[in-house]
């Protein structure tokens, strides 16, 4: 009977062992993670591609963004949208319609509204948190997702105000990039899919060039975002990120 | 005497002209008092439903509440005042908390208010027992217009996202379970009733509340400084602010078509100086004096004020009567202005009101009868009669 005893307890510690080295520790992905995909700021070209009822609409629009709390976007085309520009500085948002030439600040239940019709509420272009901070990670399987191995890391958010309670990831083993994120309410409801593709080194790091948002509560094909230029850690002044900037 | 009774006849000689005249100012007698009574009726008739269903003996507000600031509504709350929970208790006020959600009735992203409410409550005339169940499906009540909006029936399972006081998102199924047939739109469009407890724990807002609702039977209300008192004057100004707009507006309506019957009596007074010169210049021959025959010319001309009160009487009161007994009906068309209108609009006429648009109307074609009789005091016997 002793035998038996020792040679599980041998048999689990093993195996434990062997689960420990094959998998990672979650604070080391989320670390990786943040270290490729995180940086002081960034410029981006992009257009956002959005499947709704009645067709498929192509937005452009450049964002200078810093940080987790500062980003200025200015819409390019189409002719309609073109000169739209929001801000969010903290936790405020703005916007300033050149046709009524007026700024107004998003805020209470607006911030729950579609942007232009997107599976993005304006509250989602808010959230952009490091995931290291704010929450605690454990690995829990592997799977391939578009050809290349990934990790499933399981998050719990660390601090009370966050948006999203737990978020499941599918990191890509080599790249350190999430190729597909979930993104749960508290309950456990499945609210937000995000898809990462085409990912290309860009400037040293690996970076998703195309990303699919799903809401999951609402029908349709979700919005695409594709990336046509991305720089890392430029001068941006500081007026960027100034109500100002907005009528300008 | 003689002066009314020649007046009189002259009148009644005129024939159809006079009848035209007396049949428009009838027709703007009888439309002012049944629009004016319209008002009237409104104020009571709305802010009955309004007091009833939604502001009862007055509010509390939480001191951060501003109902149009979408800004203020995730910081108005505050845990309820051991005051007035002693009145909640005994079912003398009742809580409310109010945080913004999300739903998605046909796919589709729709804010809503969430409002949570002590199923138990007998504060407000509203029907909210069917909140009160031990299933862990979240109970909603919808009202009729968000219903008929969205298209949701009772049974229906909606996904409702909301955010805690962290900011952190939480989503549930609820089921509709019941439809309120109300005519206050601001308990109805744009929001969800749940019960107050669950919407407590979904929010993290334990003993909570944005605003407390006073039972009508309220004598004095507490001096709280975190929750000021609202009473019915304050809560109910958007109606009669509503209303007052609505009456100016009547008013310019009233002074245009008034204006065109004056001036056809107006018309109708210079044709008659005019065409009667000879007439004038017997009378004064006869040895009437100026001023009594501009008397009869003027009393002519107002007769056409004291003909139409009676004209209007004669088919005015039974339509005046009917409307009053069987009640304008509301299209839901209306609901859209944001005033409870109720189903069917009862018209009240008071008597100073009848008295005062007689008065007013009166006195106004008195005036536009004597203006052009004044000519009559450059008139001589001799030319006119020559």
């Amino acid at each position: 009977m002793k035998f038996i005893i020792t040679f599980f307890t041998v048999l689990l510690l093993t195996a434990s062992a062997l689960y420990a080295e094959n998998y990672p520790s979650g604070k080391a992905i989320l670390d990786a993670i943040d270290r490729n995909m995180t940086s002081e700021n960034r410029i981006i070209v992009s257009k956002m591609v959005i499947h709704g009822r009645r067709g498929t609409r192509t937005i452009r629009s450049k964002t200078w963004s810093e940080g987790e709390t500062e980003a200025f976007t200015e819409y390019l085309s189409p002719a309609r949208e073109k000169g739209i520009k929001m801000l969010k500085s903290g936790d405020m948002l703005w916007t300033y319609s050149p046709n009524t030439d007026r700024t107004i600040r998003i805020s209470g239940h607006m911030l729950r509204q579609s942007v232009m019709g997107s599976d993005l509420s304006y509250e989602d272009m808010m959230e952009d948190p490091e995931l290291s901070r704010h929450y605690k990670a454990a690995v829990t399987g592997k799977e391939t997702i578009d050809g290349r191995p990934c990790w499933i890391v399981e998050l719990t958010a660390t601090t009370p105000a966050i948006a999203y309670q737990s978020r499941k990831l599918w990191t890509d083993r080599e790249r350190n990039v999430p190729l597909k994120q979930e993104l749960f309410a508290k309950s456990g409801k499945l609210l937000k899919r995000l898809e990462l593709k085409d990912v290309a080194q860009i400037e040293g790091r690996w970076f998703p060039k195309r990303m699919i948002f799903k809401d999951m509560l609402k029908k349709g094909k979700g919005t695409e975002f594709i990336i046509e230029n991305i720089r890392f850690d430029q001068e941006i002044p500081r007026h960027i990120f100034s109500k100002a900037a907005l009528r300008k | 005497m003689i002066a009314l009774k020649l007046a009189y006849r002259n009148l009644v000689g005129a024939g159809l002209r006079t009848w035209l005249n007396v049949g428009v100012l009838s027709f703007i007698y009888v439309l002012i008092i049944w629009h004016q009574g319209l008002f009237n009726g409104m104020y009571p008739q709305t802010s009955r439903f309004v007091i009833r269903e939604e502001i009862a003996g007055g509010q509390y507000w939480h001191k951060n509440y501003d109902p149009f600031d979408p800004l203020a509504v995730e910081d108005s709350h505050g845990i309820i005042p051991s005051r007035l929970r002693a009145l909640v208790r005994e079912n003398r006020a009742a809580p409310i908390l109010i945080r913004q959600g999300t739903i998605y009735p046909q796919g589709r992203i729709q804010p809503v208010l969430l409002k949570g409410i002590d199923p138990r409550q007998t504060v407000l005339d509203i029907p909210i027992a069917k909140l009160l169940t031990d299933s862990d499906t979240l109970p909603i009540m919808a009202g009729y217009l968000m219903a008929q909006k969205n298209g949701f029936e009772v049974g229906d399972v909606l996904t409702i996202r909301w955010r805690d006081t962290n900011g952190t998102y939480d989503a549930a199924d609820g089921e509709i379970v019941e439809i309120m047939h109300t005519r206050v739109p601001t308990i109805d469009m744009g929001q969800l009733w749940i019960p107050l407890d669950r919407l407590q724990q979904m929010a993290l807002l334990p003993d909570e509340a944005t605003l407390i609702v006073a039972g009508r039977d309220i004598q004095e209300p507490l001096n709280l400084p975190e929750w000021p008192f609202k009473g019915q004057d304050f809560l109910l100004k958007d109606i009669t602010d509503m209303i007052k707009a609505k009456r100016v507006g009547g008013f310019f309506l009233y002074a245009i078509l008034l204006f065109l019957a004056l001036l056809a009596v107006f018309d109708t007074q210079v044709l008659a100086v005019f065409r009667r010169r000879k007439e004038i210049g017997t009378l004064m021959a006869l040895g009437m004096v100026r001023s009594g025959v501009i008397a009869v010319f003027t009393i002519e001309g107002a007769l056409h004020g004291i003909l139409a009160v009676g004209m209007a009487a004669l088919y005015g009161i039974p339509i005046l009567l009917f409307s009053a007994y069987k009640g304008i009906p509301i299209p839901s068309s209306a609901e859209g202005y944001g005033l409870a209108f109720p189903v069917r609009l009862f018209p009240v006429y008071s008597a100073w009101l009848v008295g005062g648009t007689i008065l007013i109307i009166m006195l106004a074609v008195t005036i536009v009868s004597y203006l052009p009789s004044r000519k009559i005091t450059g008139m001589k016997p001799t030319e006119v009669l020559r």
